[in-house]
This record gives C-alpha cells, structure tokens and sequence, in this order.
C-alpha cells in the first residue's frame, strides 16, 4: 500500500457521491411517487384534440343581397403510416411540386412534437375547389391521404374590399391576445371582418380522442362527454347598399379619392367608396400574401381606406357648420349681411372670392358659397366682447364644431377611423401666446381652410346632421345581426348644441347652391338636393375637389360626401358623382338627360401616369 | 504467454464487468424504448437507432476485449504521446469540422461520425495519471502544480472553443482526482462556495430579508451568514481558537436577537443587513489584528475569503445580468425555478420532467410511455435517455440505474485504493470521477436539478463515441487493475 497522509480523503470523496445520488433518489421519489400532477400531465399531452371548424356567418346587403359566403377550401392530410410506399413522385407531381418539396414538407412534419405516424399530417392547406376538383377524382390511387374540408370566403360582388375586410392566418399576437386562437386559424384582419370577428367567428367545435403510445386512437375520451359540436357564425345584415356601392365604385374609378352615403335618420352607412379599390377576392386563400404585398406596394395605396383615414381641410362644406355656429352665438341672424368686394380685405391680408353681387345675406352667402361673409362672420366671434378672452371665444366655438361630429372619431364599426382635427386655443396659445391673436391671425378657419381637419367620412355627417336638423347617429355599417343586436352606441342620438331652428336657412341655402349655384351643372330636376361644393386646399399639388349634400330637402333619405382628390374645384368633379349616386339610390336610374354626365365622369382617368 | 492470459481473466474484477454489462444493457433497452418506431419493428434494422447502437454495443465488447490483451506497460509507456495525439486532433477537429448545430466537435470520416473530445478524456486520464505519479512529483512544487493544471485545462479550452461547453466541464471533475492526492481542500471548498454563493446571489438576489424593508437582499444576507459560519469552522479547525469563534458567535446571534426585538416589539423598521455588515466587519478586524498580533498568515487567509466572499456575491448579480447573454440566463433561472417559462427553455426540462414524473413506482411499461413515444421529450435517446427510464420503468427503473451508477462509483474508488502502482491507483480515480460528474449533471439535468447542459449519461445514451469512450476509458482501468499484482513499487 501506498503512504498516505490523505487517506481519510476516499471516505469524503464517496461521501460525496452517496450525498448526491440520495439527494437524487429523493428527489426521484418527491417527482415519480408524492407528486401524482405528472401522470395527468402526461395524459394531456397524450390527447388528440381535434378542432371542428364553425362556418363563418355570411354578409348580406341592406336588401339582402348576398354579399359574402363561404366556400370549401381542401386541406390535403397524410397518415404517413398509412402512405408507406406510396409513389411519391406521382403525388407531387399530382400537386404540382418537386419531389424534393414533398420529403422537405415530410421532414418538417415528422420534426414537430406530438407528431405521430398514426394521425393525419396537414400536408397542403387551402386548395380551391378548382385546385382540387382534378386532384380529387386521383386521389384514391394514393393510400393514407385525406381531405380536410375548411372554408374560406367567396364573394358576390367584387366591391366594398376595405370596408368588407378580409380574413387570414392569425398572427402572433392575436393568438396571444385570444385564447380562441392557435396556429393556423383564420380570423379577420381589417374591415367588418375584423370588427365583428366574434359574431362572425362562430365557436369552435371539439373531439377529444385519446392515443396511446403509439399515437394510435383508441377512441373517445370519456364517450365523448366533452366533445362540443360547432356554433355557426351569426349572419350580418349590413347597412351598405351594394349596387350603390358597386355603381360609386365604378364613378370613382380613375380617381382617388371617396365616397362616403349615411342614411340621416339611422347613420346606417349606404356606401362607403375607397378609390382606387381592388377585388375582394384577391385577398382570399393561398394567393393572398403575394396580392397583398402587391397591393401594399402600388403608389396609389389602394389599401388605404380614403373614407375612414384621408383628412382633409374641408373647405367651404364647412360654411355650412360655420354658419350654425355664428347664429347660435348670436353674431349674426339670417338677415345679417356683408359686403364683398371680390374678397375679405384687412390690411395686408386678402381671401379672394368669385364674383358675385353684394352684399350678401346668410342664405345667399351659402348659395355663392361667399368667403369673405364667413371672413367677417368668424372675425366677429373670435374678437366679440361678450367673451373675456380670445382662447374663450375659440373654444366655445370648438364645442360647437365638435357637437357636430368633427375633431373626434365618430365610432364607426370599421377598424382605424382617423379623428380629424379641430383646433382649441391651447394650439394658438403656443404658436402665438396667450391670448396673443385675434379673429384676423386665424382667418383661414372659417372657411375650412388651415389647420382644420376632417375624414370624408365627418363630411358626409354633417351633411345628415343638417338633413336632421340638428342630430346625428354614429355611422355604422352593420343593420341587423343574426340573433343579436347591433351596439347600442348606434341607437344613441347625437344632438348638436345648435338650435334646429337655425338650421332652416342653411338648409334653404344649400337647396339653392343647387337651383342656381355652385352646383347648378349637377342638378337633378324631380328631386330637391341640398348640396355645398366646397375645395380643399392642397399644398402638394392640385385641390381636392369636395361635395355634400342631402336629399330630398324634406325628409331626407341620403347625405352624401364626396371627395376627388387633385381634381380643382368641387363643383367640377365631387358634385356631379354625389348627385349622380343619390339619384340612383332614389330612382334607380339615371335620367336621359344626365346620362352624358354620367358618361363623362364614367370615363374620365384623372390619375397620372 | 497463455499462463499470463490466464493470470489476467483470474484477476479481473467480475463486480465491475457485471456493473458494466446491466448498465449496457439497460441502456440499450432504453435506447429500443426511446426510438422504436412501430412501422419497423425488425430487432436487427441497423438504419434504426436502437440497431445502430447494438452495432456500437459489439464494437465496444471488441475495443474491451482488445484492451484486457494489451500490456499495461504500453499506457504508462504512452501516456504523453497519446496526450499529445489528442490535443493535436482536438485542434484539427476545431478547425476542419463542419458546423453541427453551434458545435465544431464532430469529425466526419465518410460514413463515420467521431467526437474527439470524447476521447480525449481518456487521454488526459492517462495523462494526469502518469505525471503525477511521476518520480518527485510533488504539489508543492509550483512547476509541477502548473503542469498538473495545464493537463487539465488545455483540452478544456479547445473544448470550449469548440463550443461543447458541457465535454468540457466535465474535465471539472478531476478536480476530485487532485483533492484525493493532496491538494488542500480549500480549493474545492472555494470551488463549491462560488457555485452555491453564486447560486443563493442570483436566486435572492431580489428577495427582502422582511417584506416590510422592501430594499434589503436576502441574498446577500445568506451569503455573509455563510461566510462567516465557514471562516469561524475555519479558525476553529486550523487554530482551535475558540476565543475567537465564542465572541463572534455570541456577538452575532446576540445582536440579531436583539434585532428581532427590537423589530418586533419596539416597531422600529431596523435593516438587518446592516446588522450582517457589522457582524462581518468585527470578524474581518479580530482576524486581521490576530494575524498581526500572531503572525499567522492564516488569519489573514480567512479574513480575505470573508471579505472576497462579499464581493463575489455583489459582482455575481452584476456578472449575471451583464455578462450573460439572455438565452443562458433564461437556462439558469428555469434551473433555479425563478421562471417558469413553458414554451422555451424550460419546454424541455419540464417535458422531461412529466415523463418521470408520469412512470409512477413501476412505469407504464416497456414502450407504453407516451410522453417519449409521441416525441414529448427532446433528444430523448442521447442527453434525455433517462426520461424513457423513469417513464416506462417507474422508480424502480430510475432508483437501480442510479444505485447502479453509485455502486460502480464505490467499487472503482475501492480498485483505486486497492492499487500498488500510483499510476492505476490516479487513473482509477479519474474513471470514477469522470462518471460521477457525468451522472451527477445528466441526471440532474432531466430531474430539473442541474442546467441544461448537453452530456451524455454514460453507457445509456445512444452514441458510437459515448458509448466507446467510456469502453475505453473503464477497461483500461480494469486491465491495470487485473495486473495490479505485477507491479512492485
């Protein structure tokens, strides 16, 4: 034996690895014999959930007309137990990939956990029923595959993408953010589709099979006492009119710009025109990602939802709401008149106007759409004594504007509405100083021009809300859902805090912007249109061209906007394709006599090249 | 010749060939388990895994009885060429292996597959074995120590440059080698107090000592009480002085009773810690004025690992949230249960953990388990191997493996002992530590003791270098054993 002073050492050293090989085997007991949550664990994870997949509710029109439907997508699903010396070759070719696409989709399925040899494989997902018709009458030479039936959409008519929306794969953060979700399902991603997604989605159907270790099934588990059988989608009935649509559509084509038509006495939403647009069903089943990145790079940005996100300065539409604001505040009544020497002069500053005579009262103010009337009329409020300050005078004024639906987003069901802006003195405090301004730096405003802001979608509101007299509801796209009802915001009048009393004169001005006005050229002789042209100043390029209106006068049935981008002035272009629609939504068709108008603007492209 | 032969298959330890054969051949039983695939049930399908592995189970009986033919004389002979080989090849295999998952390990020789650094374990066995039984070989030599680390470190790094950061920790292991012949403790001992101080640092880190001082770290409140139970074991054990070891003592729990009082009964919102850094910072000034007084080098010693034991504990935290790159420090807070993050890291851990957990006393049964089956568990027939026993064999299955793996331990450190030659008697403990850390982290590791670091468990895990490596590294010790009586020095 060797001298060893370090003998007593061997007895630590195995101490050391008794200690832990017992700290081991208790652990291994404490895991394996006291703790009994693995077992059931492990049964979870032995599970075979299989998901029945609900049908989607459908979209019809305000007069029932189907808009959106289902229809069968085929999954292709390989038992590779089963598909054991199957001719592969033949069955990718069949499917129309390599052989080499077919063992790397293979390799990549057999790699996932819980995977089984016993248990179909999504092999290819979303084949059409004409992708699938030829494939299916071979199908049988082919042993351990099978078809997985799903649904997608289909459309009736190619129209109303954006407001419509679209279905596609659930990304991330929505299967996080809902439980409902895991990979691989559809729910909508913009659009109706995407507002109603829960009315729409149905609930998922369930079969819980149990496997067992060779993944096999064996069967039900627990005779299928917690299966669930799917719940349909509910069906919507929306509010757009879809010939309306369609026919906007079409007068819009070769413009950019909107359209948008609420139904006064509901803000039931008629038609809601984003052009240019695309064909809905370009963003359906396996050719929906390479359309959309198509679709996100064209310059015209037909993804755009002109209606609901373009803000412009609403120009002189916004006369209109100017003029309920300076009666109810008292500076001026219908017989208020102001001169107009080709324009509103103070000094150095000048705001142009067309000729016309003078002066002019309230009503004719509307009719000639005059600006140095609103010029002076603003002018008069900002600086009136009656407030102590200037910031108490615009804001006062704020309130009104906002009580007529601007500055704020009016809560459409239709994902990203923009707000518009309305400014407060806080903004002309800081640019100017407190209280350092008066009506004259801020002149621009009272004829929608300068910082205001609004979405054509405002626009056309306004329009209702005079039609109304006083009230609006918030514009919504959907009428009746299945077994359901529509959001109470919707039902919620909306009363400005302007008198009804003094919107008569306007509307009596905006009848005759149409008799012998602005928008003579765009008259509709057997029915009494209110409309106010109106032109948005553009610093990148020609004006945008603008037009609301409402009709008949008396009991209204539609208010309209209508906005052409870099089309000039709004009687040119807006105001033809609002009457235009409104005639077509009231009679169904377009006169004799206006149908070389109509041809006009049917053929006009004013997109450049 | 023949009388010699003779000699040998008299002397050679049964206990541990015994061992060997049920370790092998359970593990090829788990291995079946693992990756049997039901579509080709064929017992001799050598594309299978399990087929495979009976290929590298006779390979490694041929390499085993090669090995008990060989002269002993050839290893103590070798030992530094077959060192130098294998550093050699290590630094080939890092530069010409191709990229296998992170890992530039792998040397591909047509339809083979080798893992040097598995091997070179062996070689550095031998290595370590021969220096230091080496005429006039002594620890406290400092040209000898640094030689005798160098052995050691050398392979590691390469390992390590070839990004198989688990092989090389294993070489961690000898330290026991060098703890057995000589080396004072204290290494271990600091060795063993870095890991846990590192561990009670990271895992308190955040931890209030009383929920109402929000502030405070229990962390390093745990690790000044430890430090200062060590330094007063230390003092007693070195110096008996027990003068010492009373007036901290009383001071300490004194202080802290009074501090309980005074929390408790007076109401004042005290800072315990702060009654810690007191306590620590007496200790630290009695030894250090004991080893100016005495002149006792020692003292001073102890001082230092009081203070270094603080700051290790401060810079931990730092080091861990700094240094560490996010997927390792993910890996370590699983380990230590502050995260219970399913999806990731922990999805392995945790998979594998139902899989025992499920096996029950006696398993579900041979290739019943469906946690391993429906492929649940990760690599389950190399690293995580133990999941298929602790799922189809319960904790029976689990229990005998580790008994078994602690009885081969026991019975090469009694070999070791049992030794004439210095040579056998290192190289046996170097076998014996080498799967003691091999079982200890692998095990660990499925069982959510240990980080996931990938090792195999040896003669379980699938694997034609695992498999033949430990063969080669275990036979060589037996056949130095067989002769142990030939050798008279």
């Amino acid at each position: 034996m060797i001298n060893d002073s370090n003998d007593n050492r061997r007895f630590i050293i195995s101490l050391i690895m008794v200690a832990v090989c017992l700290i081991y085997i208790i652990r291994l007991f404490s895991i394996q014999i006291v703790d009994k949550s693995y077992l059931e664990q492990s049964q979870n994870n032995a599970y075979l959930r299989k998901v029945i997949y609900p049908s989607r509710g459908l979209l019809t029109d305000r007069n029932g007309k189907l808009i959106v439907f289902n229809k069968p997508a085929f999954d292709i699903m390989i038992v590779p137990r089963e598909a054991r010396g199957m001719d592969t070759l033949a069955f990718a070719r069949m499917l129309g990939i390599t052989k080499d696409d077919f063992d790397k989709r293979m390799g990549i399925i057999r790699r996932k956990s819980g995977y089984s040899p016993y248990v179909p494989q999504l092999f290819m997902s979303q084949l059409s029923a004409e992708e699938y018709g030829p494939i299916s009458e071979k199908l049988f030479k082919f042993n351990g595959v099978y078809v997985q039936k799903r649904t997608l959409r289909d459309y009736n008519y190619h129209n109303a993408a954006l407001a419509l929306g679209s279905i596609g794969e659930v990304s991330k953060k929505q299967i996080e953010a809902d439980d409902f979700y895991s990979q691989g399902d559809y729910a909508g991603q913009n659009g109706i589709e995407l507002t109603y997604e829960k009315v729409l989605r149905g609930e998922k159907g369930e079969e819980i099979l149990l496997r067992d270790s060779r993944g096999r099934v064996k069967g039900k588990y627990e005779d299928g006492k917690y299966d669930k059988l799917p719940v349909p989608g509910k069906d919507i009935e929306l509010s757009l009119d879809i010939e309306l649509q369609k026919y906007g559509e079409e007068l819009m084509h070769g413009k950019i710009g909107s359209i948008a038509a609420i139904e006064p006495s509901t803000g039931e939403i008629l038609a809601l025109v984003s052009s240019p647009t695309y064909d809905p069903s370009m963003l359906v089943g396996r050719k929906r990602s390479a359309n959309f990145a198509a679709l996100s790079k064209d310059p015209l940005k037909p993804l755009f939802d002109r209606p609901m996100m373009a803000q412009y300065p609403p120009g002189s539409t916004f006369k209109t709401a100017q003029a309920l604001v300076l009666q109810q505040e008292g500076i001026i009544t219908p017989n208020t008149a102001y001169g107009c020497q080709h324009g509103f002069h103070a000094g150095a500053l000048t705001v142009g106007c067309h000729g016309h005579e003078s002066p002019l009262n309230l009503m004719h103010s509307i009719q000639h759409s005059c600006n140095a009337y609103y010029c002076c009329g603003f002018r008069a409020l900002i600086d009136h004594k009656k407030y102590k300050t200037v910031s108490e005078a615009i804001d006062v004024w704020k309130n009104h504007i906002v009580s007529l639906g601007f500055g704020y987003r009016l809560g459409a069901d239709v994902p990203n509405e923009k707000r518009g802006y309305i400014p407060n003195s806080g903004v002309y405090n800081k640019v100017y100083g407190e209280n350092r301004w008066k009506g004259l730096t801020i002149i621009s405003l009272s004829i929608g021009q300068g910082e205001v802001l609004a979405t054509p979608l405002q626009i056309a509101n306004l329009g209702a809300t005079i039609a109304n007299r006083g009230y609006y509801y918030t514009p919504h796209l959907v009428k009746n859902i299945q077994g359901g009802e529509i959001d109470s915001s919707f039902i919620e009048c909306h009363h400005s805090t302007i008198d009804p009393k003094y919107y008569n004169v306007v509307v009596d001005g905006m009848e005759l912007v149409m008799i012998s006005g602005t928008g003579y050229y765009s008259r509709i002789d057997s029915i009494a249109v209110c409309g106010k042209t109106g032109t948005a100043e553009n610093p990148h390029g020609k004006d945008h061209s603008i037009f609301m209106a409402f009709a008949p006068k008396d009991d209204p049935k539609i208010a309209i906007s209508v906005v052409v981008e870099n089309s000039g002035f709004g009687a040119t272009w807006a105001a033809p394709i609002a009457t235009l629609m409104i005639e077509k939504y009231l009679k169904g068709e377009i006169p004799k006599r206006r149908k070389p108008i109509e041809q006009r603007l049917l053929d006009a492209n004013l997109i450049k090249e | 010749m023949d009388r010699r032969n003779e000699n040998i298959l008299i002397n050679i330890d049964m206990w541990t060939i015994g061992l060997y054969i049920a370790l092998v051949i359970f593990g090829w039983i788990s291995i079946y388990g693992a990756s049997y695939n039901f579509d080709d049930s064929n017992f001799w399908d050598f594309s299978q895994r399990f087929g495979k592995q009976l290929v590298w189970i006779g390979c490694s009986v041929a390499i085993a009885a090669v090995l008990l033919m060989l002269d002993t004389k050839i290893y103590t002979t070798l030992a530094y060429f077959i060192y130098a080989f294998f550093i050699i090849l290590l630094i080939v295999t890092l530069l010409v292996a191709p990229d296998t998952r992170g890992s530039h390990s792998w040397l591909v020789l047509g339809p083979v597959s080798l893992q040097p650094a598995e091997f070179a374990k062996t070689a550095t066995c031998l290595c370590l074995a021969k220096f230091m039984s080496s005429y006039g070989f002594s620890m406290k030599n400092v040209r000898d120590t640094i030689i005798m680390y160098l052995i050691i470190f050398v392979p590691m790094l390469i390992i390590i440059a070839q990004n198989e950061t688990g092989s090389a920790l294993a070489y961690f292991a000898l330290f026991l080698v060098l703890y057995r012949q000589g080396m004072t403790g204290i290494i271990l001992l600091l060795g063993v107090c870095a890991a846990v101080f590192f561990v009670v640092a990271i895992r308190f880190g955040a931890t209030p000592i009383v929920d109402a001082v929000p502030d405070e770290n229990l962390g390093m409140f745990a690790i000044m009480i430890m430090a200062t139970i060590i330094a007063l074991s230390m003092v007693y054990f070195y110096y008996r002085d027990n003068t010492l070891v009373k007036t901290i003592s009383i001071m300490g729990v004194s202080m802290f009773l009074i501090g309980i009082f005074v929390y408790n009964y007076l109401d004042v919102k005290i800072k315990f810690s702060y009654l810690a850094y007191i306590v620590v910072g007496a200790l630290i000034v009695y030894l250090l004025v004991m080893a100016l007084r005495q002149r006792k080098i020692g003292y001073f010693l102890i001082s230092l690992f009081v203070a270094g034991s603080i700051g290790f504990g401060q810079m931990s935290d730092y080091a861990f949230n700094k240094i560490l790159q996010p997927h390792q420090q993910v890996r370590i807070k699983v380990t230590l249960g502050m995260e219970n993050d399913l999806k990731k890291s922990g999805y392995n851990v945790n998979q594998s953990m139902i899989a025992i957990g499920s096996g029950r006393l006696t398993g579900k049964g041979f290739l019943q388990g469906t946690q391993t089956k429906l492929k649940y568990v990760p690599e389950q027939d190399t690293d995580f191997i133990f999941c298929t026993v602790g799922e189809e064999h319960g904790f029976i299955g689990t229990t005998a493996v580790v008994i078994g793996f602690l009885t081969l331990m026991l019975r090469l450190i009694a070999l070791a002992e049992r030794q004439r030659s210095l040579f056998s008697k290192i190289y046996g403990y170097c076998v014996a530590s080498i799967i003691f850390f091999h079982v200890a982290i692998n095990v660990g590791m499925v069982i959510g003791l240990t980080p996931v670091i990938g090792i195999p468990l040896p003669f379980f895990s699938y694997g034609g270098s695992s498999l033949w490596s430990f063969t080669i590294l275990l036979f060589i010790f037996l056949r130095l054993d067989a002769s142990r009586k030939e050798v008279y020095d």
